[in-house]
């Protein structure tokens, strides 16, 4: 059965630390409209993120403030790395 | 035939492109598993002036990765190595070693004597510094950084037609603690990521340097080792981010960058006296008492370097990757933490809570310290 576009998964790519407290690099949500949901929905789901910091791709644009996007939006979680 | 034939030949490269390479002065900070890389091919290129930023000397454990050193260098300078190095291979370029940290305090004048700052540096104090010094002095940055499996590529702070000027801060606004995200020394790496990196890191150097291609201003790149697969993205200016950046000399002079990225960290006993017997070459204990204290220590194999003389002695704990302090009751222990963290910002400091007189230190049964 196809999914309606209301309830259509979005995809989330995670890199470094993040994928490791998430346990993946890549995960869904579903019902969540902007990037200050989506830290609240990631905060609430994965504990192991707590005081982590990582900026957030929309459609492969770091963004700063509250930003919307759609289901088909491609989101990213990228931590800073700081090894050399 | 010029050593440069190769590339003067080259289609947009030509004559012109190996002029402003040979007028171009670069520093290289950190010269590690990025700096290596990079300071072989932008010597290679004919960079004509290359500065080496280093205060660490060479470990066994590096030669996996930073490929400028051999056995015999182990315990030398990896500035003056690297510098000696190129120079011996080239003549005609200008090699410059500055073999210390840099710090708020000592890098604006190192930075302001080049054209563009590479920086291959191996800890957050460090990055954010440089990125704010580069901001200040208006120098471009060529950023790299790698975790584990994963490195990341960055064009920062180049004035650019039709683009906005973005820094490190507008990537990542917020300095996160040293202790969230771990570096080489603890999660391992293979070799050869740092090399991918830091070569990438050479190549958009040489590129905006001599004006070929279109280098990825504004953007961040992640590479990942397993897959072998790239994720691009784009850095836009934040207004916010903006303000935390020192607004001249003197601010940035005053700035604590070790503080600003809340460097040390709180350990209890249980974990200190693992993470020793786990890596006793790279792990060190060191009680920051006053000699004369009671008790006198034979339980714990530590060296002692009291807090009054820590800042003359500090080149005692060069070699270690991480340093465990304690003292009676973990106060002095935590100043020292953050003493140290000024001269090493990319080793691990850790400061063990409550001292010896905590209930789990390995002496508290024996002695009853009070």
């Amino acid at each position: 059965m196809q999914q309606s576009a209301e309830t259509k998964d979005i995809k989330i790519i995670a890199f470094g630390i993040i994928a490791e407290k998430i346990g993946g690099r890549e995960l869904v949500c579903n019902g969540i409209s902007d990037t200050g949901a989506l830290r609240q929905w990631l905060a609430n789901k994965y504990p192991g993120l707590n005081g982590l910091k990582f900026s957030i791709a929309v459609n492969r644009k770091l963004v700063h403030e509250n930003c919307t996007f759609d289901n088909e939006s491609e989101i990213a979680l990228l931590p800073p790395f700081s090894g050399g | 035939m010029s050593r440069f034939e190769r590339q003067i030949i080259l289609p947009g490269f030509g004559a012109a492109g190996q002029e402003k390479l040979r007028q171009a002065k670069v520093l290289v900070i950190g010269a590690g598993g990025l700096g290596c890389p990079a300071l072989l091919y932008l010597a290679a290129a004919g960079v004509g002036t290359i500065g080496i930023a280093d205060g660490d000397v060479v470990a066994v454990s590096n030669l996996n990765r930073q490929i400028i050193f051999g056995e015999g260098d182990v315990g030398k300078m990896k500035a003056e190595v690297a510098a000696g190095f190129l120079q011996k291979k080239y003549s005609d370029i200008r090699v410059e070693a500055i073999p210390k940290f840099l710090t708020a305090s000592n890098s604006l004048p190192v930075i302001g004597k080049y054209d563009l700052v590479l920086d291959g540096s191996d800890n957050f104090p460090t990055r954010y510094m440089v990125n704010d010094a580069c901001v200040l002095l208006s120098k471009p940055i060529i950023l790299g950084a790698i975790y584990q499996n994963e490195g990341q590529v960055a064009v920062l702070n180049v004035m650019a037609e039709d683009q906005p000027l973005v820094d490190y801060r507008d990537l990542y606004p917020e300095p996160p603690a040293a202790y969230e995200i771990p570096n080489c020394n603890e999660t391992g790496v293979l070799g050869v990521l740092p090399g991918i990196i830091g070569t990438m890191q050479a190549a958009e150097t040489i590129k905006l340097l001599s004006g070929y291609g279109k280098p990825m201003i504004n953007k961040v790149l992640v590479f990942r080792l397993p897959e072998f697969s790239f994720y691009e993205m784009g850095i836009l200016p934040n207004a916010a981010s903006k303000k935390k950046i020192p607004a001249n000399a003197g601010a940035f002079a005053a700035m604590d960058y070790s503080i600003a990225c809340a460097a040390t960290v709180a350990i209890n006993w249980g974990g200190a006296l693992s993470m020793q017997s786990k890596y006793p070459d790279n792990v060190l204990l060191v009680d920051v008492r006053e000699i004369d204290e009671k008790p006198v220590l034979k339980e714990i194999e530590c060296i002692n370097i009291p807090l009054s003389v820590l800042e003359k002695e500090y080149g005692r704990l060069l070699m270690a990757d991480s340093i465990l302090l304690f003292c009676h009751s973990g106060i002095r222990s935590e100043k020292a933490a953050y003493t140290l963290k000024k001269f090493y910002p990319a080793k691990n400091i850790y400061s063990i809570q409550g001292g010896l007189m905590h209930p789990q230190s390995p002496i508290h049964h024996q002695h009853h310290v009070t």
